[in-house]
């Protein structure tokens, strides 16, 4: 393991402080699953290692305030808590199923919400779901605060939108529409705690005569971030919900995911099996629409 | 550089000098000489390391002990209470639930875990909370057996 220096700040204010003192030889650490392995591996040799573990208020799940129906996920509640909360699966039931697949338990006790995201790892399960659910992400510095959608925050391969002084502090999820249905799928054809060889989450709302009023699609593991998948949304959107416009729909991402050969598949197998999670996610999230 | 931190281990305190770098694992298992809590993997998947921080599980190998200055850490060694092993341990023992054991003690620890959470647990619902604890040996069926055992024992004794 690397040498460092480890800082326990109290507050956000003493964090942005020892974040401004050593720039870009300091990292933030929440859980530290993500960070200590990197360290081990020397992927990470930070220099200071900012701990935020004595921050308080930022690992609350509350209701939002701002009028808008959704919930708002303090970045450092651990994943598990996101997973068990009975809020969560009241208001947004997408989301504690997709982190009942994150890891192992014992991961998602240390592992948090916010530390995950910002490791921009592209096999992550969240980012599929928060994109679909139209999610976005508080990042907070010394000098004031700003918002950036999920899909827009991951930028590529274990880079996200973070700039220097900046903490993502909390994560706002919209409520999913009214008449809609959700669904999670992760292909696991090797063990249960592993990353997907994809993920597809899917928002689907069915209207009169079954035509496809709202549409979200996003995928996980099949490229260097998540990824949209804004071309089958529009061939789905207004038109109805036939098995042929579902199949149109899942066809076209292959065009858009750009998997890596590994263990996990051939990248042409993963492509192959984006189509077909696409099409079962989509049919699953209108089954869940009727109930 | 060393910090000197605070752990609370199996009810004893300990005022510890470590440098940053220190894994809670090596520090139970050197610092403290606790060395039932095992290192397997490495990197947060086999779970040989499990132990609780407070009261919540953690894998030691990815734990910085100066991160958890001032919690409580219950160890493999903290579970037997007046010479009495807990009943997760006994279940273990009584119906097999290890082979070579090297993966015992976070085995244990993990099940101590969704016992304290979960009291009365499906077979499923076992199944899932120890899907992160690998047996090499493969002894699954008996470990599944020793916890499923162990329900009864661990809410008789919480009476």
């Amino acid at each position: 393991m690397i040498e460092f220096e480890l800082h326990s700040p109290n507050s956000l204010a003493e964090a942005f402080s020892l974040l401004e003192t050593y720039g870009e030889d300091a990292r933030v650490m929440a859980g530290g699953t993500a960070l200590v392995l990197q360290m081990k591996q020397r992927l990470a040799q930070p220099g200071h290692v900012i701990s935020l573990r004595r921050v308080g208020g930022l690992n609350r799940i509350e209701e939002s305030a701002n009028g808008s129906a959704g919930l708002k996920i303090g970045a450092l509640c651990a994943q598990q808590q996101v997973a068990t909360s009975p809020l969560v699966k009241t208001k947004l039931p997408l989301v504690a199923e997709t982190y009942q697949h994150v890891a192992t338990p014992r991961i998602r006790y240390m592992a948090s919400v916010g530390g995950g995201l910002v490791h921009g790892d592209p096999s992550q399960d969240p980012p599929p779901s928060l994109i679909a659910l139209g999610a976005s992400l508080t990042l907070t510095s010394a000098s004031g605060q700003r918002v950036v959608s999920m899909e827009d925050f991951l930028i590529d391969y274990y880079e996200t939108d973070v700039q220097p002084g900046e903490i993502l502090t909390d994560i706002f999820i919209p409520s999913a529409p009214a008449g809609s249905g959700a669904a999670y799928l992760k292909f696991l054809p090797r063990t249960a705690d592993d990353y997907a060889t994809v993920a597809v989450a899917a928002v689907v709302t069915p209207g009169p005569g079954n035509v496809c009023q709202d549409v979200r699609i996003a995928l996980g593991a099949v490229g260097t971030t998540a990824i949209h998948a804004t071309q089958a949304e529009e061939i789905l959107l207004g038109r109805p919900l036939t098995e042929e416009n579902i199949r149109a729909a899942s066809a076209s991402v292959k065009d858009v995911v750009d998997p890596l050969d590994d263990y996990r598949g051939s990248a042409d197998y993963k492509r192959e099996m984006a189509e077909v999670f696409t099409r079962r996610a989509i049919q699953q999230a209108l089954a869940n629409a009727g109930r | 550089m060393n910090q000197s931190i605070n752990l609370k281990v199996n009810g004893t305190n300990h005022e510890i000098e470590v440098p940053a770098q220190r894994l809670l694992v090596d520090c139970l298992r050197y610092d403290l000489g606790l060395t039932g809590t095992k290192e397997g993997c490495s990197v947060g998947v086999c779970g040989a390391c499990t132990v609780l921080v407070n009261g919540e599980m953690s894998a030691s190998c990815l734990t910085l002990a100066a991160a958890v200055d001032g919690a409580e850490i219950t160890t493999i060694e903290g579970l037997a209470q007046d010479g009495r092993l807990h009943p997760v341990q006994q279940s273990f023992i009584d119906h097999g639930g290890f082979q070579c054991g090297i993966c015992t003690p976070g085995q244990v620890m993990a099940a101590k875990a969704l016992l304290d959470v979960n009291p009365n647990p499906t077979e499923q619902e076992i199944r899932e909370w120890m899907m992160g604890n690998l047996c090499r040996c493969t002894g699954y069926y008996k470990i599944l057996e020793s916890i499923v055992k162990a329900i009864g024992p661990t809410q008789e004794a919480r009476k």
